[in-house]
Formats: C-alpha cells, structure tokens, sequence
C-alpha cells in the first residue's frame, strides 16, 4: 500500500517496511469529522477507502471545499511538521484512512532524505492549488460570466442542459467557483435553484450582474 | 426533463465511491453497472459528479427563465 502513497515513492522495500512500523488504521463512517480547522495537528492520512471532503467554514456556516480527496490521495499534509490543521475533513462515506503520527514523519524525513523530497513535491502541488484558487477569488469576475452563460442558455426546453463543469470550462475557472457563483446570484434574487434546475427568477438583476443591457 | 445524473456506462469502472457518497440512495450497483434509481427526496448536490474519478457521471442542469418573475 505504502508504495502508492506520494510521500514514498522511491523507498527500497526496506525502508517501505520501516515506515510501516508507524502507519495505523483509522475507519470512519459518512459523516463523521476526522480533523478538526484549527486544532493543533497530529497526523496525515492516506485514503484507502472511501471519500473525504476538506472545508473550510465562514462564521455564518458556509461551507468551502477545498479537496475531494479519494483513494490514492492524503489530506492534512500542508502542516506536516507541525501547526494546526487548516481545514476540517469529514468522511462523505464510509472510509479507510492510514495515518501516520506528524512526529513520526518528522523522524522519517531524518532517516530517510528522500521521502523530505517527496514532501516538498507534495506541499508545492499544494501550494500551485491554492495559488490558482486564490487567482479565482481575486481576480476574475465569475459572477458576472456565470450570470451571462446562463442569460445565453436560457430556454423553456430549447437550450442544452449544462453541467457546472462545463461551465466552468467556458469562462475559465474552478468548477469550485461555479457553484460559489449559484450561491451568490440566488442570494441576490437573480435566480433559484430548483433540483435541477436554474430558474432564472429576476432577469433584470441577472442583465446587471453580467454587465450586460436588455 | 430527466431528474438523474447521467450515468456514461463507458467510462465508468463501478468503483461504487458514487454510491457510497451518496446520501439519499439515488445510486445503487445493480451486477456491474451503476445505475441512477428515481427516490423520494432527491437532491442534486452534484457530488457524485465530482467524486467520480472517472468523469463518468454528469449532473447538467436545466436553465429556464421564470415568466412571472420577469414580467
């Protein structure tokens, strides 16, 4: 199992047997939080099994995800060596996690130069993910080219549905950030979310969000 | 309009994640196949479409205008 993990590839069988010595079994059921935002961390996790989403949460309950991370990824690595954990992880079903206690991998990272490396891999694709997101969040109107795909998509049955990936595809930006989007312009009045579709309920509001005139 | 995701049989490998994330059980594995199942109290948080490692299910929705709203 270890052999598929990022922080240890590379490692002689050995050594993946060394490191072995210091993984544990965390099962958790759909729902449950795994780490708490804020409280100081104590392990990474390797998902083996399962679903776990990373949020952050804003004061008045809004939820952010960050990662969806699925069998094959870890989650809770950007404060490996220490800090707390930057986001709460709750299991979206049930799940089986390897983790590894952050002061064994401050031990690891002396023993064994190369899984260092492999932190360093790890965290700057970590980084290259936040920096992209915070582009999203600082710089690129997503609201107003959301309002004005779904003003040239709009129709009783004529137009195609439209997925929220597609739709981020066509302005360039985060799926993420497409559904951030659909809050907002709800929230506005502009629109309503109704199962599965996206009732277009103020169109006057909707033509000023997407800086467009009738 | 179809209230289901749509489920691309070809490129699904039925890792079941859909199924497991699923909380109103509008996924089940019937053989080898994923199926969508009609349910009573659907949603559509869209997350299986985002779990699905695969991109094999898509969750498009549907985009009219409110004529009495915008009269």
């Amino acid at each position: 199992m270890l052999r598929y993990v990022s922080y240890f590839k590379g490692l002689s069988e050995t050594d993946l047997a060394a490191v072995n010595n210091h993984v544990f079994e965390k099962k958790a059921a759909r729902g449950d939080i795994i780490v708490f935002e804020s409280e100081p961390s104590d392990a990474i996790y390797y998902v083996n099994e399962g679903v776990v989403k990373a949020y952050k949460t804003s004061a008045d309950g809004k939820e952010q995800i960050l990662r969806i991370i699925r069998p094959g990824d870890t989650f809770n690595d950007v404060p490996i060596l220490g800090g707390v954990n930057l986001a709460t992880a709750e299991a979206m079903s049930p799940v089986v996690l390897y983790g590894i206690k952050k002061k064994d991998v401050e031990a690891m990272t002396h023993d064994y130069p190369q899984i260092a490396k492999n932190i360093i891999r790890v965290l700057s694709q970590r980084v290259e993910e936040m920096v992209d997101l915070i582009e999203d969040f600082s710089f690129r109107r997503v609201n107003g080219r959301v309002a004005k795909i779904l003003l040239e998509n709009a129709g009783n049955g004529g137009k195609p549905r439209l997925t929220q990936q597609e739709m981020a595809a066509m302005i360039g930006t985060a799926r993420e950030m497409v559904g951030r989007s659909f809050k907002s312009l709800e929230a506005e009045g502009a629109i309503r979310l109704e199962h599965s579709r996206i009732v277009i309920a103020n169109r006057a509001v909707l033509l000023k969000i997407a800086g467009l005139s009738e | 309009m179809s209230g289901l995701p749509i489920i691309d049989q070809s490129k699904c490998n039925c890792c079941g994640l859909c199924v497991t994330i699923c909380t109103r059980g509008a996924l089940k594995i019937e053989g080898n196949v994923v199926k969508a199942i009609p349910v009573e109290d659907p949603d559509w948080c869209t997350m299986c479409e985002i779990v699905c490692p695969n991109g094999a299910i898509t969750c498009p929705f549907e985009i009219i205008i409110d004529e009495d709203g915008n009269e």
